[in-house]
């Protein structure tokens, strides 16, 4: 038996009105709670495996047509809707020819974003209600939880809440009563960004290399194993219980148009309270980092916002009023992404910036498909090359003919987001581009972004 | 991704494919077999315990060297080559020697805008190693630059072994960790 981590962290958690009819708490209930992972604490306090109780006596095909009510698109970043999803797995819930497996995607890995964490490390049980609800709906054998191999204190806390729920009899064999058998088990992966794309975590998942599989067949009809499976990520499960407990009309009325419910955002960078923040979608990106973080935290003006992790284009400051939502972002030209907001001050040089990131992008691509493989190097390397003082005028033309030819050109959509800041920022603030070719220098004057000794 | 090393044991280096000589291939515990079987039974095919398997060898032999994925083959009966070429491909698994202490410093870009470039740089100057070069002398130390921990909005963020340190790591706090791995206060590399 190994100790579970008590250390608390230093993350915000709330904010004056969390909990009101206004900003609902429905995920992040008792974060900041050490004791909150234990299942007598989430039962009497936050309404726990209720949700699952009621669901279990319900049809499973009701369940997804509950979740498909709800509206709730899924959180790891594409925004699909999940009832949806739910329901592209084979209908004929009686047919022992399949296998149904749901997987549970906590390979946390975009840069500026970390909120599964904070749901891993305080309410681990809504999670698991929620596959449970999930694997009801599909009436799936096995759950899986992957989770990112560098979370190792998250994960014995998790197996320590599944043997919690084990011993509750939520989970095994004829749970509750029902005749349905159904377990959850922990997967670690090593250290692998590639791995949060579904087809790479399914290889994953099966002990290879994580390399994305080529679609069609999707993983609903041919997944893990070479069952039909689906998966979600950590916020979609947990954003499960409480629909179930509210209903998915309802739930449907919180957040935007199309885009429903609430959303867990972390904000990061130069602002004075960074950490997470539970919103209704369509909050207003300015409420958010000036009313709730405090803005900027240097005093300095803040220049460009990055939403929802580092994958999704960049704002600038013409843009900072857009609602956060899947729709609103697009329109704008940038993505919901997964939620994770990078706040960026006058002071940062943003060729360092994009450089940071695609050097990023450069070290996780898998290498299965050249355009990504080359094209991220080729990025990586332009652009070391404006920053160390030698670029060309012609350096800037030519990233911006190297971009198209990565994006929407791969198996995965790991090259579009490699894409996404570089051109983003040649976009908006090609300025500080055509100022570091001819001055052989940054434009911004704050502290390097890059360390002087050595890179991997 | 740009990162295979050649895995090479403490002593000599080895090209991949290279064979130990017998008297230095190392096995498993029979613990650890047992462990990596009973892994192998919760999975549908024992090919998916090619990860939990490497993680265990990693704890048994220090890092994975090419006689702990011969010995994960071994162990799970699939071929060397697979292993081979799983365990390059992520980077937890360390394909070289590492310190006591295994510092893993986020350099990305939230963690950068709070001062990882200056941090990591301050890690290297106080244990006196550089990123991805093997350990201390001592054996105490070592140092790698890593992709995002999940720890931005604490950031920097630090993880010394296998636990984050992301309570906005400065010099102070640095000293801090350092200190309290003196005196065996985390938990070691190998475990």
């Amino acid at each position: 038996m190994v100790a579970i981590r008590t250390k608390p962290d230093h993350h915000t958690y709330t904010f004056p009105g969390f909990g009101s009819e206004k900003f609902p708490n429905l995920l992040l209930r008792g974060a900041g709670d050490l004791n909150n992972w234990h299942r007598q604490v989430y039962e009497q306090k936050h309404e726990g495996y209720v949700a699952m109780k009621a669901a279990l006596k319900m049809d499973p095909v009701a369940v997804t047509e509950e979740v498909k009510a709800s509206g709730l698109r899924g959180r790891g970043g594409a925004g699909f809707p999940a009832g949806l999803k739910w329901s592209f797995m084979p209908k004929d819930t009686a047919d022992r020819k399949f296998t149904r497996y749901l997987v549970c995607n906590a390979d946390e890995g975009e840069p500026g974003t970390f909120k599964d964490r904070v749901i891993l490390e305080y309410n681990p049980h809504q999670l698991i209600e929620g596959m449970i609800i999930g694997g009801w709906a599909m009436q799936c054998v096995t759950g899986y939880v992957y989770v990112r191999g560098e979370f190792l204190w998250l994960i014995e806390k998790l197996e320590a809440a599944i043997q919690q729920a084990r011993d509750a009899g939520y989970l095994g064999k004829n749970i509750l009563g029902t005749g349905w058998d159904y377990d959850i088990l922990v997967h670690r992966g090593a250290g692998a960004y590639i791995c949060g794309e579904e087809t790479a975590l399914l290889n994953s998942l099966e002990g290879r290399r994580g390399e994305p599989r080529v679609k069609p067949p999707f993983p609903a009809a041919r997944g893990a194993f070479g069952q039909p499976t689906t998966i979600n990520n950590v916020e979609t499960l947990a954003a499960v219980p409480p629909i179930l407990r509210m209903g998915g009309a309802q739930y449907a009325k919180i957040g935007s148009p199309k885009n429903s419910g609430t959303r867990i955002f972390g904000v990061s960078g130069h602002v004075k309270r960074p950490g997470i923040y539970e919103l209704p979608m369509g909050t207003p990106m300015n409420f958010l980092v000036e009313e709730l973080c405090g803005g900027s935290s240097t005093g300095k003006k803040i220049k460009a916002i990055i939403p929802g992790g580092s994958s999704c284009p960049m704002l600038d400051e013409k843009d900072f009023d857009v609602p956060m939502d899947f729709d609103n972002l697009k329109a704008r030209g940038s993505m919901g992404g997964s939620g994770g907001l990078i706040v960026m001050d006058e002071s940062v040089c943003i060729v360092q910036a994009t450089l940071r990131l695609i050097r990023f992008y450069a070290h996780e691509s898998c290498g299965q498909c050249t355009p990504c493989r080359e094209g991220c190097n080729w990025l990586e390397m332009i652009l070391h090359r404006i920053e160390h003082g030698q670029g060309r005028m012609e350096d800037l033309d030519l990233i911006a003919s190297l971009t198209p030819r990565i994006g929407l050109r791969t198996l995965c959509p790991l090259g579009d987001a490699a894409c996404g800041p570089v051109d983003s920022a040649l976009q908006k603030f090609r300025h500080e581009f055509e100022y570091h070719i001819t001055h052989k220098t940054c434009y911004a004057t704050g502290p390097r972004l890059l360390s002087g000794v050595g890179a991997h | 991704m740009n990162h295979p090393q050649p895995p090479e044991t403490s002593n000599e280096p080895l090209a991949p494919g290279q064979r130990l000589p017998e008297s230095q291939r190392k096995d498993f515990s029979p613990e650890a077999i047992a462990e990596i079987q009973a892994i192998m039974a919760k999975y549908p095919d024992k090919l998916a315990a090619t990860l939990p398997a490497l993680h265990i060898a990693q704890r048994e032999f220090g890092f994975v060297s090419l006689a702990a994925m011969k010995a994960v083959a071994k162990a799970i009966g699939i071929p060397e080559g697979h292993v081979f070429g799983v365990a390059t491909f992520y980077t937890m698994y360390q394909k070289a020697p590492v310190g006591k202490y295994h510092f893993s410093v986020c350099t990305n870009i939230s963690c950068a805008l709070r001062g990882a470039a200056q941090l990591l740089e301050k890690v290297c100057e106080k244990t006196g190693v550089k990123p991805g070069a093997g350990p201390s002398p001592d054996g105490m130390w070592s140092v790698e630059e890593v992709e995002c921990l999940a720890g931005c909005g604490v950031a920097p963020c630090v993880q010394v072994n296998h636990d984050v340190y992301d309570e906005l790591v400065d010099e102070q706090k640095l000293i801090e960790v350092m200190e309290a791995c003196k005196r065996g206060e985390y938990r070691p590399w190998a475990q």
